[in-house]
């Protein structure tokens, strides 16, 4: 098949779009070279801004029937470089699709476009005393589409779950153009769980141009609690201790002392300074029922040692609590000119160990580690702080970065928690995954997409990649294809 | 924690073998499900119920990761002696039911609209594909995103894409107090009194209605249950234990009245449906358990009408469960390359959940 040009594709898709839909000159391309990870860098072939499900429909057919690769993008906030763009390829570009649809009051349910933003959706259902309980750090950019490709966690994850957990139905777009609607209103739905496999899925299996969201009532009390530790143990027993006890805290948040340092620098959230690593621990629910936790989990903080511990006594403390914690990461920015974000998670018996290996790695390394973490579900995002101007500096983070995800997933964890594999993971994939699984991946995708067009050389390594970095986990001396060529 | 148990090479092998012969398995565990999955005829049976026992379980990590045969019963009874339970109260159907059995149909009791289904409480499997190969997706941590979410797609995909071997599961404390009120409901007042609970009760576990009666649970502190207990009004029901056990395990009076089953799922507020049933509600309304004379096109245009689906749980004909009537076309073309994409000579589980399409293989 003769390759068409990049005129002739722009005519092409040009022709079955409402005007001004097909962005081609430089300058207007400029702007989505990236998304939220921006070491990486790439000008697509053209950028299209679809309106419609038929305008999706038919920017997957031309591109279908030309082969041409289709990467797709909602508000570009990823930290995984998920939606880079392809050189040759079109950008589809979602945030057109930004209304919400209905609000069905009595199933707790709201059906909204895929670029929609996270917190517009909670602002919406306000009125009705609900709320959409994920909540990415950026929620107030980050849009709903995005966070089903990515499966978004977010602090309050432990007790409400993840996007998963709250979406309960998908309309995509196939590559070829098919609508098909994944899930429904009910809680469950006949055959395979399309669903659960759309979520995370990063643009690789389909388009998605609607969601229908679960909501959850708006907790009637909410409370916080602040506990400063002098070591990091005892602060991961204190995790421990109140998980075991049977409280599920709405929030479980760890920080270790150079991160309480820059936050308290940034915000004067009134942090104690000397503390080894701080805790902030939040319930909500019914009084009564919060009450009753804070009480129990006052006590284990005292017993497992805890040196200061402060509750919120308003509604403006809370928020002070977590402001801290919520710019840790444009805090620690002030502290070095650029930093590496790690997205690890670990069993959570494993967090002193961890903690102590990350210490060991930052020493030998000679760069500065800060750490904050979902304590409660064990999600570590450790900032490696370095000088990209420093010649060699940005290798180094690299390699201490994929340290730290080869102890998690030593450790038993996962290289990624919540941020996704997109292009930053693909080598750490090779060692969480061997040959047979990511073979096994690589035929799930080609069910959905069988020239791979979608989102193409993200999420998923090729073997020939893992071959070549020389971390192909290999099981029992075997390779479950060991006929395949090798680099 | 037994290791006393089938080593997986002996599994695989089984699995290569009927590979080799171009013959097909079925995946048994306990066999308490057959009255529902119906049976694939000429088809050896791939028994799991030898491979058993706890890999781990830690209390404090809220995890505990199972081999398939382990029966059912007995990872329950570990979790209760520590304070724990499976947040998707999941139906055992008779005391032989396994945890591979439990994660294969993948159905979740009264909990479930209130807490986790069981999907959304699998964290990781291992499973064995079509081709012999033992594989690993997800892990013992509650958020993961590394690599397609297989895990989950092995929930209630009934054994056609492959064996499960292990899977680690989120467990979660059990309130410290749940007790059951009891109203004395009329049938057609039903989905209305549901649906009243639901906008007034915010400590809700279990919400169902049989014969009359509506069930409502409350979990939470005491303090918290004994306000919600006075705003029902009605009676505190000490049977009630009982009443959840047979709800889920299908052991109420009205499961054994002759008749097709009808499994329907629909968003919880929907209204009654016209199909002059008898029934049993459960999830809050969002799981209907209908018995009618209704042909089962009307059944399935009925409840697409209210915006969910129906299958046919339980029928005294000889059948192989089939729910490919509730997909679109473009949807059983999808879920016959899911399973060639795991299962490319079509091992397990032939025309089980779909039609058998063409295999080709690899």
């Amino acid at each position: 098949m003769q390759k068409i040009t990049r005129a002739e594709l722009a005519a092409e898709l040009a022709g079955g779009l409402p005007a001004g839909a097909v962005l081609a000159q430089p300058e207007q391309i400029a702007p989505f070279e990236c998304d939220g990870l921006a070491v990486y860098r790439q000008t697509p072939l053209l950028v299209v801004l679809p309106e419609s499900v038929d305008d999706v429909r038919h920017v997957l057919q031309v591109c279908s029937r030309h082969a041409v690769p289709v990467v797709t993008r909602g508000a570009g906030t990823g930290l995984s470089g998920g939606a880079l763009p392809d050189k040759d390829g079109v950008l589809l570009v979602m945030t057109k699709f930004n209304r919400i649809l209905d609000i069905d009051e009595d199933n707790r349910l709201a059906r909204v476009q895929p670029g929609v933003r996270n917190l517009a959706i909670s602002d919406a259902v306000r009125p009705y005393g609900l709320y959409y309980a994920p909540d990415p750090s950026s929620q107030i950019a980050c849009s709903i589409g995005g966070n089903v490709a990515e499966n978004a966690g977010g602090v309050h994850c432990l007790k409400y779950g993840l996007t998963v957990h709250n979406v309960r139905e998908v309309t995509v777009v196939t590559i070829d153009g098919e609508v098909l609607t994944i899930g429904s209103a009910a809680y469950d739905s006949p055959g395979y769980d399309l669903l659960a496999l759309m979520n995370g899925s990063e643009g690789m299996l389909g388009v998605i141009v609607e969601v229908l969201v679960s909501l959850q009532p708006i907790p009637e009390t909410t409370r916080t609690l602040l506990a400063a530790f002098n070591n990091v143990e005892a602060a991961s027993d204190a995790v421990a201790a109140i998980i075991s006890e049977g409280v599920t805290p709405a929030g479980l948040e760890m920080m270790d002392n150079p991160a309480i340092r820059a936050a308290e620098d940034f915000v004067h959230a009134g942090y104690p300074v000397d503390a080894a690593a701080l805790l902030i621990c939040e319930m909500d629910g019914l009084s009564d029922d919060v009450e009753a936790e804070i009480r129990l989990t006052e006590g284990l903080l005292k017993r497992a040692g805890a040196t200061d511990i402060r509750t919120a006594r308003d509604d403006a403390e809370r928020a002070l609590f977590w402001a801290g914690r919520k710019s840790a990461f444009p805090a620690v920015g002030r502290m070095s000119p650029d930093y590496y974000c790690m997205d690890g998670t670990i069993p959570r018996k494993h967090l002193a160990a961890v903690l102590k290996t990350m210490e060991t790695l930052s020493e030998e390394s000679g760069l500065r580690i800060a750490n904050v973490f979902h304590a409660g579900d064990g999600n570590l995002h450790p900032l490696i702080l370095f000088d990209a101007n420093v010649p060699g500096e940005l290798e180094k983070a690299e390699q201490l970065g994929s340290k730290i995800l080869q102890t998690c997933v030593e450790l038993g964890g996962t290289v990624t928690g919540e941020h996704g594999v997109g292009m930053e993971k693909l080598t750490p994939m090779c060692v969480q995954f061997n040959a047979g699984e990511l073979t096994q991946f690589h035929d799930l995708k080609a069910a959905f997409d069988e020239h791979g067009l979608l989102n193409p050389g993200k999420a998923v390594p090729s073997l020939h990649r893992c071959a070549e970095f020389g971390a192909m986990h290999v099981h029992d001396g075997q390779l479950p294809h060991p006929d395949l060529p090798r680099f | 924690m037994s290791d006393n148990t089938q080593p997986i090479r002996d599994i695989v092998a089984s699995v290569l073998q009927a590979a080799a012969d171009k013959q097909t398995l079925t995946i048994r565990g306990g066999g308490t499900q057959q009255f529902h999955t119906g049976l694939v005829h000429e088809s050896t049976a791939l028994r799991l119920d030898r491979y058993t026992g706890i890999i781990s379980y830690e209390p404090s990590e809220l995890v505990i990761t199972v081999r398939a045969g382990t029966p059912l019963r007995s990872v329950e009874s570990m979790l209760a002696s520590r304070g724990q339970q499976f947040a998707f109260e999941p139906p055992r159907f008779g005391p032989n039911a396994t945890i591979g059995g439990m994660v294969a149909t993948g159905l979740s009791g009264p909990r479930r609209s209130f807490s986790l289904a069981l999907r959304d409480a699998v964290l990781g499997i291992k499973i064995i594909n079509g081709k012999g190969e033992v594989l690993s997706f997800g892990g013992e941590v509650i958020k993961n995103v590394a690599g397609y979410d297989v895990s989950r797609l092995f929930c209630g995909s009934y054994g056609t894409l492959g064996v499960i071997l292990e899977v680690s599961l989120r467990v979660m404390p059990r309130p410290p107090v749940e007790l059951t009120v009891v109203r004395e409901t009329r049938t057609a007042d039903a989905c209305q009194a549901i649906q009243s609970v639901r906008q007034q009760v915010p400590n809700l576990s279990g919400l169902a209605y049989d014969s009359g009666r509506l069930y409502c649970r409350l979990a939470g502190s005491e303090a918290s249950v004994a306000k919600s207990v006075a705003l029902l009004g009605g009676e505190v029901s000490e049977q009630a234990a009982g009443f959840w056990r047979q709800l889920k395990d299908q052991e109420l009076p009205f499961f054994r009245e002759p008749g097709p089953l009808w499994r329907v799922s629909v968003p919880p507020a929907a209204p009654q449906g016209n199909f002059g049933a008898r029934f049993v509600y459960d999830w809050g309304g969002g799981l209907r358990w209908i018995k009618t004379d209704a042909t089962a096109e009307q059944v399935r245009a009925g409840t697409g009408q209210l915006g969910g689906s129906a299958v046919l749980f339980r029928s005294e004909e000889s059948r192989l469960l089939d729910v490919s009537a509730s997909l679109s076309a473009p949807a059983i073309a999808l879920h016959r390359r899911l399973k060639s994409a795991f299962d490319p000579m079509g091992v397990f589980n032939p025309g089980l959940l779909f039609p058998a399409g063409q295999h080709h293989a690899d």
